[in-house]
């Protein structure tokens, strides 16, 4: 580790907190339906939308309603992102005259694009249109996002709101989140990668003769708008096969910068706006704590075990001090390839910017841990903060139950519903990921496409169904998952990690929304203090622990061992 | 229930229009008219000719030439579309090597390319990056010392003085930013460019 290094993450924590209050408040402005600077252009083109598809902006909806309503959106979505690969050598804008995609593949990158995982078993550049990467997957760049802030929102207006029937209304939340959030800020992030050289054009690929006379076929496309979203919305899906780590995905220290702080933004923002909303900013701070607390602590360890590199090389006449380089480039080095994959895991991005398979093994850890642990520290957009406030109101529970009272947050009552339902949504995650784990490493068909032999082959296995189940969408990418037994299982886990999460989030979003307000007196627990950052941080990290570790021993664990004695695979 | 499919519909169509079609349509209108350069992959021509670009980096094997980093990229086949062969550099599909720390095939190649690289300039350590792939497979940098590293070789090989080129390689050094944001680096193509254009002496 170096000085460099550590100033370097310190510039982006320093960045990434003076943009929580201003962005948080905006988007209150924006979800509460009050007027802002962009109202003047935007607010015709939204009525017009609502009038198109007869949505009432002033109905709310229950939150039964609510969650039919984001179904049937994503279902319609679904169709016509499976449509259009399954018709994309008919159709235009395919300069590269590709063929077909796959059933199966088609399948499983419907399901990950309309989840937010943007898990990807084919290689892009060879596989999709320029018609499919816009009109297909920046669509679902943008849509899937805005879902996630969406149901963000509903949690929010639960803990909010008293007596109330309603938590807002999906059709709504989901047009002002596009326009008035996501899209101006992709124009201007999109157009300073533009300048630092991501492409944006849809010419066919530039056949060059190299300097020593070589052939090279240079992929290219409209890169920078996808860019963009994918990385705002937490997306991750890449342009090209090997994402943020190319050059023209991510071509300077800068545009690394700010596709770092693109994946945070809006999760961190949403801290202040839960904060703005249920009357308390500090309140959006505690939680902003807790979060920043877990991050740190994964940057540090995945940074200290990265920089310290791969000690079955210690023996050569290297120059060991650069760290562990294999599958990383030069532009990041050490310190921003760790950040980037501290980021990417702790958000639901899954954009890469230094091949995780590639890791060291703790350094490997890390990053599959983030994931189980839920995505919350910031983590996807809105998806982080509603998988968030489970734990806090499990943590709420566990504090009840020391003191033997009626565990409370924000003046609501946790009654047996919003625990049950919070403990179900986050247990599903590990019964996913853990049970297709268990799967695909007895059986021929999930064995046959590991990369890597011994425990590295297992770390394989568990990291893509801990991403695929998490929506996160990275993956140690030895893995040749493009096939039907991992596309399809990896499919289902996309689809069990987003929507039955979602389901019971949403329960325990209508069910506090109708509760009373309860007045605060001397037996409350103050949830803005650093005795609750450090009893959500102690629930997280226990309830991740009991689940995870055994896993994790088999995987990456017994790697790092393996490795310090002198055994290879 | 039934309510819910006509706004289903309508808003992933108009979705479909405003963010998958408008947007970045409007994006590669306003791109190509401000950085027309960038937008279109920053390409590099020399006697009218593209011989590359500028942000991707290219496989260079001769004596002569400064070399990039080990690419693990490969492409189909030619006799056998189910099978890939290593193609270093290959622009069309960008990937890693995707070898774990403990991979026996890992530790061999570095071990033979050390041992290869530790024989041409004997006593230097050999830097880390000229030894281990990038994630893209298309880096187009190597760190300072990597450059310096191949200096001998280089003068060799043109027959130059090796001040001239070690100060040729000084000259194409970019910092960090600011003095602190990213790594320095050298970009191979531009480096080699610039020592095919050394007039000979």
């Amino acid at each position: 580790m170096t000085l460099n290094g550590w100033l370097q993450i310190a510039l982006y924590c320093v960045l990434l907190t003076l943009l929580v209050k201003p962005l948080g408040g905006y988007m209150t402005r924006v979800f509460n339906g009050e007027k802002t600077f962009l109202s003047p252009a935007l607010k015709p083109l939204e009525t017009g939308i609502y009038r198109l598809c007869g949505v009432r902006e002033a109905e709310e909806q229950h939150w039964v309603t609510y969650a039919i309503a984001m179904l049937a959106f994503t279902f319609a979505g679904f169709v016509v992102l499976y449509g259009l690969q399954r018709l994309q050598a008919v159709l235009p804008f395919n300069p590269q005259h590709l063929d077909p995609v796959a059933p199966d593949l088609a399948f499983n990158t419907s399901v990950s694009f309309v989840t937010n995982t943007n898990w990807q078993s084919y290689t892009p550049e060879s596989t999709m249109s320029d018609l499919v990467q816009m009109a297909g997957l920046t669509v679902h760049n943008f849509v899937s996002a805005a879902t996630g802030i969406a149901l963000a929102l509903a949690l929010i207006r639960g803990f909010a709101r008293r007596s109330a029937k309603t938590v807002g209304n999906f059709w709504v939340d989901l047009i002002r989140c596009t326009f008035y959030v996501l899209m101006p800020i992709c124009i201007v992030a999109g157009l300073f990668m533009v300048w630092q050289g991501v492409p944006q054009n849809l010419g066919a690929y530039t056949a060059v003769t190299t300097l020593e006379g070589g052939k090279q076929l240079i992929a290219q496309g409209p890169v920078a708008s996808q860019e963009a979203i994918k990385m705002l919305g937490t997306n991750g899906g890449g342009f090209f096969n090997a994402n943020s780590s190319h050059p023209f995905e991510n071509p300077t220290a800068l545009t690394n910068l700010l596709q770092m702080l693109l994946i945070f933004s809006i999760g961190a923002a949403l801290t202040n706006v839960f904060g703005r909303m249920v009357g308390s900013q500090r309140q959006g701070w505690a939680i902003f704590a807790v979060m920043a607390v877990l991050f740190l602590a994964g940057v540090a360890t995945l940074y200290a075990s990265e920089a310290a590199g791969n000690t079955l090389l210690a023996h050569l006449p290297l120059d060991h001090a650069a760290g562990n380089m294999e599958g990383k480039e030069v532009r990041f080095g050490i310190a921003n390839s760790a950040l980037f994959a501290t980021i990417t895991t702790d958000a639901s991005c899954g954009a890469v910017n230094t091949m995780h398979d590639s890791l060291t093994p703790i350094g490997g850890m890390v990053p599959m841990l983030n994931i189980m642990l839920g995505e919350i520290i910031f983590g996807g957009v809105g998806s982080g903060l509603y998988g968030m406030l489970l734990f806090v109101i499990v943590a709420m529970f566990v504090a009840g139950l020391m003191v033997g009272r009626t565990p409370e947050y924000l003046g609501k009552k946790l009654e047996a519903k919003e625990v049950k339902m919070a403990m179900l949504g986050i247990l599903i995650l590990p019964l996913s990921m853990l049970g297709f784990t268990a799967l695909a490493v007895v059986i021929p068909p999930g064995v046959s496409a590991l990369a890597n032999a011994g425990p590295h082959g297992f770390s394989e296995a568990l990291y893509a169904y801990t991403s695929a189940t998490g929506n996160n969408g990275s993956a140690f990418a030895g893995l040749s998952a493009n096939t039907p037994f991992w596309n399809s299982t990896l499919g289902l886990a996309m689809f069990i990690g987003r929507f039955l999460m979602i389901v019971p989030m949403l329960a325990v979003a209508g069910s506090l929304a109708a509760k009373k307000i309860v007045p605060v007196s001397a037996g409350t627990f103050p949830t803005d203090g650093g005795l609750f950052v450090g009893l959500v941080v102690g629930v997280i990290l226990i309830t991740g622990g009991l689940t995870f570790l055994p896993s994790l021993a088999l995987g990456p664990i017994v790697e790092q061992l393996a490795m310090h004695a002198g055994t290879t695979y | 229930m039934l309510q819910h499919i006509r706004p289903a519909i309508m808003m992933i169509v108009l979705m479909t229009i405003l963010t998958g079609l408008a947007y970045p349509l409007a994006m590669t209108g306003i791109a190509q008219l401000i950085f027309p350069w960038q937008a279109n992959g920053s390409l590099i021509t020399r006697d009218g000719k593209v011989i590359g670009s500028a942000l991707i980096g290219q496989n260079f094997t001769s004596e002569k030439y400064f070399h990039g980093r080990p690419s693990a990229t490969t492409d189909t086949d030619p006799n056998d579309a189910s099978k890939t062969i290593p193609a270093p550099y290959n622009a069309d599909n960008s990937g890693g090597s995707n070898l774990g720390p403990t991979s026996k095939a890992l530790v061999d190649r570095i071990t033979a390319d050390t041992n290869k690289l530790a024989a041409e300039n004997p006593g230097t350590k050999v830097p880390m990056d000229l030894v281990t792939t990038s994630a893209s497979g298309l880096d187009p940098d190597i760190s300072p010392a990597a450059a310096l590293f191949q200096v001998p070789r280089i003068a060799k090989a043109r027959n130059l003085p090796p001040e001239r080129v070690r100060a040729l390689v000084e000259a194409h050094i970019q910092g960090r930013i600011a003095g602190f944001i990213g790594e320095p680096r050298v970009n191979v193509l531009a480096l080699n460019m610039a020592l095919d254009a050394l007039p000979a002496t």
